[in-house]
Order: C-alpha cells, then sequence, then structure tokens
C-alpha cells in the first residue's frame, strides 16, 4: 500500500468525513511517489507514451518517462530574463522547477511533420497519400496550470476553426494530461497577471500537488474526468486527509503571492492594438537579435512553413510540415520582398499578436505569462518590462 | 493543415502574355466544392510546392481556370504545364468577392495587372445575370500594353464602360496613359449606390480605393482583394497574418473600412 505514514488511525477517519463533504464538488484523493510510479507504470501498460520532466543537457526537459526515478527529484531552478539554471534543493521535490525550454507543443504539434506524399505515375498521374498515420497516445504528467492553458489556446487555434489539423486533433483526443500544480513559481513566472494558473482550474483529467511535510513526500489529486477517475481508481492511493489538502491549496495559494512578475494591468488588447507606431518598437529593434527563441519556447507559438522533398527518380515527392518563425525574414515574403524587413516591424508583429490580435482571430489572448520567452531570450528582452513602455509612452501621449 | 491535394488535369494552355499563363483544368477524379468569384485554390507543381492562385474563370462541368504570373519556382512550373499535366488542388478557400452585395447596383470592378484575373469570374457572373445589377464598368491597368492580360476577350464583354490605360505605353499603343485612377472619370456610375471590386498592387488598390471613397463610394462597398504569403490556406500557419485578420480566412477580400487602417501601417 503506498500511503499509510499519514492515513493512520483516527485521522483516517476525520479525512473520509472530510472526503465524503468535498465528493459532491471533487473527487479527491492522495498518493505518494510509489502511487506516482504505479501511475506512470499503468500509463505505459495501458500502452500510452508517458511524457514528463526530466533532468538532462542542464536543463528540465520533457521526455520520455519509464519510471518516477526519472523525474527531477530535488531539482529546482533559478531562472531571470536570459538566464536559466538548475539548482539542488535539499526537500527532494520532482515538480519544484519552473517551465523549461520545451513545452508540450514539442509533442503535440511537433517541430517536423510529414504531411503528405505524392507519386507521378508513368502517364503523369498523381496519387496523394495521407502520411500522418497512427498518432501516439501520449499521457503529459506534470503539464504546469499555464501550460494547460497554452494547450487549451493551442486547440483553438489548430482545431477549433474551420479546418482542423488532422494530426494535432488526433495527438490531442489521445492526449491524457495530468496537471502539476505551481508552489513554487519562478523569477519569470507572470501567470496570475494573465489571468491564470498557479491552479489548474480546467482541462486536466488529473491535478497533483506536491506536498513535503514531516509527515512525508505526497501527492493531493483532483480529479477532473472520468479517465483520471478510472486511472487514480488503477493505482494505490488514500483519500485526502486535511492536513494533505490544507497544505496542498495553501502552497497552491501562497505561490499566487510569490510570482517573479508581473504584466502590468492594462488593457493589453487595446494598448498592443493602438501602438503600432510607438517609438519604444525602435528601442526594442536595437536590442532584439531576431533569433526567434521567444518563438520556438512559447507554449502557444503554432506558425509553420512547408517543405517539399523529392528523391532522386524525381518521382516520389513529400509535403513536410516544420515550425516557422515571423521574427525570421522569410516568413512575410511576397514575390518581391519581404513585407516585414526591419527587426521592429517583426518585434511589433510577435508581440501585437501573442497580446491583442490573437483575440480577433481566436478569441483569446495567446499569453499565459509562462516567461520562457523571458528565460530564454538570449538578451534577456522581457515583455513584462516592454509593455510597461508602450504603456508609459501611451499615458504619456494621451496626457500631451 | 489537412487538406489533401486533389489531382486535376490540363486540358487548355494559354499565354496571356510573356510571363503569364491561363490554365483551363478538369478534375481528373473527384471534383472540389464549388468555387465562388474571388475565392482560390492552393495549386501544387509536383515536387515544387504550391501557391495560392484565384480562380480566374469557372466554367461547366467543375472546370476551372488559373492565371498564373512566373514569379517563383511552383509558379514556373505551373506555367511549363501542358495539356495533359496533371496538378493537385486543395480549396476552395478565402472569403471571395461577395457579389451578392452588388444586387440593384452599380458595378465597379478595377484592375491591375494580374488582378483582372481574380475579377474576371465576377465580370462573368455579373454579365450573366445583367438585369440584377446597374451599370457595370470595367477599368483595366497594366505597366505595358504586353502586361495585358484577356485582351480580346475584354473588348466583347458588354459592359456599359470597359476603359484600359497603361503606364508605359510602346510605339503602337493608341489609347489611353497613365495610372488606372485616370479612368475613373470615364465610368458613369452613382457613388452612393455603387459596389467596387478591386484588385492588383497595394498602392493601386490604395489609390483607387482612396479616391472612390472621396467620390462618395461606402468604404465598405470598396472591396479589394490583399495578398501576403500563405503556406496552408486553413488558418494554422500564421504566414497570412495582416493586423487582425488572417487573409486566408478573413480575406482575402475583405472592405476598404477593414482594410485602410490596416494598409496605412508600414510593415504590417
Amino acid at each position: 500500500m503506498a500511503v499509510t505514514k499519514h492515513g493512520e488511525g483516527t485521522s483516517r477517519g476525520k479525512a473520509t468525513a472530510r472526503t465524503e463533504a468535498t465528493a459532491r464538488t471533487e473527487a479527491t484523493a492522495v498518493i505518494d511517489r510509489a502511487g506516482l510510479d504505479a501511475l506512470i507504470k499503468t500509463l505505459t501498460a495501458d500502452g500510452r507514451t508517458v511524457i514528463g520532466p526530466t533532468v538532462r543537457d542542464g536543463a528540465v526537459t520533457l521526455a520520455e518517462l519509464d519510471s518516477a526515478d526519472a523525474l527531477p527529484w530535488g531539482w529546482g531552478t533559478e531562472l531571470d530574463a536570459g538566464h536559466y539554471r538548475l539548482v539542488r534543493r535539499t526537500d527532494g521535490a520532482g515538480f519544484a522547477h519552473s517551465s523549461g525550454p520545451q513545452s508540450w507543443k514539442t509533442f503535440l504539434h511537433p517541430q517536423r511533420e510529414k504531411l503528405w506524399s505524392a507519386e507521378r505515375g508513368p502517364d503523369g498521374a498523381l496519387t496523394v497519400r495521407d502520411e500522418r498515420g497512427e498518432q501516439p497516445s501520449y499521457a503529459f504528467l506534470g503539464v504546469r496550470p499555464c501550460d494547460l492553458r497554452a494547450i487549451a489556446i493551442q486547440d483553438r487555434v489548430l482545431a477549433g476553426g474551420r479546418f482542423a489539423d488532422d494530426g494535432y486533433q488526433e495527438r490531442r483526443r489521445g492526449a491524457l494530461l495530468i496537471a502539476a500544480e505551481c508552489t513554487e513559481p519562478g523569477a519569470t513566472c507572470f501567470c496570475v497577471s494573465m489571468q491564470g494558473g498557479p491552479a489548474a482550474d480546467a482541462g486536466f483529467d488529473l491535478a497533483l500537488t506536491e506536498v513535503i511535510s514531516d509527515l512525508g513526500h505526497r501527492f493531493f489529486v483532483r480529479v477532473g474526468s472520468e479517465e483520471g477517475a478510472r486511472l487514480l481508481a488503477a493505482v494505490p492511493h488514500e483519500v485526502a486527509d486535511m492536513d494533505t489538502e490544507a497544505r496542498a491549496r495553501g502552497g497552491v495559494s501562497l505561490a499566487r503571492d510569490r510570482m517573479g512578475r508581473a504584466m502590468p494591468p492594462v488593457d493589453l488588447r487595446t494598448l498592443l492594438g493602438a501602438s503600432p507606431e510607438s517609438e519604444r518598437w525602435d528601442d526594442l529593434a536595437s536590442r532584439c537579435l531576431t533569433c526567434g527563441n521567444c518563438t520556438m519556447v512559447c507554449p502557444t507559438c503554432f506558425c509553420t512553413t512547408t517543405e517539399e522533398v523529392t528523391d532522386l527518380t524525381g518521382d516520389h515527392a513529400e509535403r513536410w510540415q516544420r515550425w516557422d518563425s515571423c521574427f525570421d525574414l522569410d516568413f512575410s515574403y511576397v514575390h518581391g520582398g519581404a513585407v516585414r524587413t526591419s527587426a521592429r516591424s517583426r518585434h511589433r508583429q510577435w508581440l501585437t499578436h501573442k497580446l491583442s490580435t490573437w483575440h480577433d482571430q481566436f478569441g483569446s489572448s495567446g499569453c499565459v505569462g509562462c516567461g520562457r520567452c523571458v528565460t530564454w531570450c538570449p538578451v534577456g528582452i522581457d515583455l513584462t518590462q516592454e509593455v510597461a513602455a508602450l504603456a508609459a509612452e501611451r499615458e504619456g501621449a494621451d496626457d500631451e | 493543415m489537412s487538406e489533401l491535394p486533389v489531382p486535376y488535369r490540363v486540358i487548355g494552355r494559354r499565354d496571356e502574355t510573356p510571363d503569364t499563363v491561363t490554365l483551363r483544368i478538369e478534375p481528373a477524379g473527384e471534383a472540389l466544392g464549388p468555387f465562388a468569384p474571388g475565392q482560390f485554390a492552393m495549386v501544387y507543381a509536383f515536387g515544387r510546392g504550391e501557391i495560392p492562385v484565384s480562380v480566374s474563370a469557372l466554367l461547366p462541368g467543375g472546370h476551372l481556370a488559373h492565371t498564373v504570373r512566373r514569379v517563383g519556382a511552383v509558379s514556373q512550373g505551373l506555367c511549363a504545364a501542358r495539356p495533359g499535366s496533371i496538378l493537385g488542388l486543395r480549396g476552395p478557400y478565402g472569403t471571395g468577392w461577395d457579389l451578392g452585395q452588388a444586387l440593384g447596383q452599380d458595378v465597379l470592378v478595377v484592375a491591375g495587372g494580374i488582378g483582372l484575373a481574380p475579377l474576371r469570374p465576377l465580370i462573368h457572373a455579373a454579365l450573366a445575370d445583367r438585369k440584377a445589377y446597374g451599370r457595370i464598368s470595367v477599368l483595366i491597368g497594366a505597366r505595358t500594353p504586353d502586361d495585358l492580360i484577356f485582351k480580346t476577350e475584354s473588348l466583347l464583354w458588354p459592359t456599359a464602360y470597359t476603359g484600359v490605360t497603361v503606364d508605359r505605353p510602346d510605339r503602337g499603343w493608341t489609347g489611353e496613359e497613365g495610372l488606372v485612377t485616370r479612368l475613373i472619370d470615364r465610368a458613369r456610375f452613382d457613388p452612393a449606390g455603387t459596389t467596387a471590386y478591386l484588385c492588383g498592387p497595394e498602392p493601386m488598390i490604395g489609390a483607387t480605393a482612396r479616391e472612390l471613397v472621396h467620390r462618395g463610394v461606402p468604404a465598405a462597398r470598396v472591396r479589394v482583394s490583399l495578398e501576403r504569403n500563405m503556406r496552408c490556406a486553413t488558418g494554422h500557419c500564421g504566414h497570412c497574418q495582416l493586423g487582425p485578420l488572417l487573409l486566408c480566412r478573413d480575406g482575402a477580400v475583405v472592405g476598404w473600412d477593414q482594410a485602410e487602417p490596416l494598409m496605412a501601417v508600414r510593415e504590417l
């Protein structure tokens, strides 16, 4: 049995009463590290590819897990604009790190995907074949609340319109999401000021909150779907005791007030929509390398381009889709040249799209406040500061 | 992106100008859904790639015409197609001209260069239902006489007025010279009761739209076709953004009321 340390004696009776009281609204439970391992093994036995955080190449990356041992136990992250370092933690926590360089789009919306192939027959006949094939059935372990929102945003972009990206839609339908709520926000995190996090509010099958105290290392579990309930039933778990639940909810609540950064409290959609001629873009362009890192690490950036591949016979062609970036000069190419040649116009496109025109196109902001673009910018450009500067310039202009 | 190209066979080919070709195509298997004037297809040249091309005629039997100018690898491949060649097509995509907006009104069509190609099915549709509209005028501009497309056909259109002007006349040219906006005075239309359809280079669209609005045509009734890079045509690749618009989905035809503030921003 997995969780016994804190479920013993008289407290169990109280915990049961408490669970019954809350069961009407939400099913909860407690598992320990062994329970987490059982979760991974169960998912793997069900034929799922389990993806979760693990330490690799000096960062917490997302990779296939075959046991809970691979999780980043005892690792935290030290973040700042243009700065990311792993740091040791003494408490052995497995989910006390912030967003790494990857996001779940690596799996749901992969960097390269073969879409179709075409054969040219001897008579010139064209045969086109869908090459997406069967998609993996993923289970994502440790999805941050900001990233849950990012997945919901990509759902609207790639599968919510008149046309759906079939490959994305199939991978997404097959994916099981196990969230890990935030109790240790990073210095570049600002989800709360983007009206999200650090609690997982929707879109998960199970939500875990890590609790470490003298009563042990455990996870408060909330069930978000029937699939989640079935999964929980298959692994050793205990009813949620009051202590674990209180510490879990308290830890998430405290995290809310410990965000490293905040987006200025202005109407971002209006501000960015009204600022295409702002002078701040020139200042920003003098620092921006137009490397596109921000678009690669952003969990909602979805842009792609296509590549044609032919073999030596010339009668077999393939269409590939790969990530593209609006910072790339070719991105806006129309015959005769690129529309957005200056760094100013390309950074303006990215930030205005993210915070303003995304609303027009897809009904929400494109930013979830994960802070990745701040962390992974090689020159440390911080969009919260840039927005503050745009707002100040706007305010100055309004005062005149 | 989700849709796969379906094969279409080239059944006719005509050189319009030294660098522009009209291909007449028929479905080699199943046909794509019906196209409306102003909508486009993603046209695939084997092994080279796809480009967005508006239909330049809607023909009986699900046959289509596409008029292509040789400007890049894919368009070169398409221009090299011969009767019997097989192309791949996806579509229809885009908003189309929406000729319904012009019911009972004067129709003013203004084209620059190959911009006449996407407008041709609109002209055909309006002329085929002559009584549903007021006066139909077509104003055509091109760089040189050699760049004029559909020359013979356009002379035969039973419009109230069809005018042609070129920027750089050659020695044999006896017609109008200068920008297409010069022809606006020649066409007879009631500005307040006119719907205008514009396609061509952005500066030409801007100059014409401003002139028409100045004369009293409501901005929302000046329908303009815009161009941006396009990879998927299904709203997923992000390339065709123009401010709040995804041109494959919200365009490529939009009202000038929407387009004007966007076109006023450099490098948008």
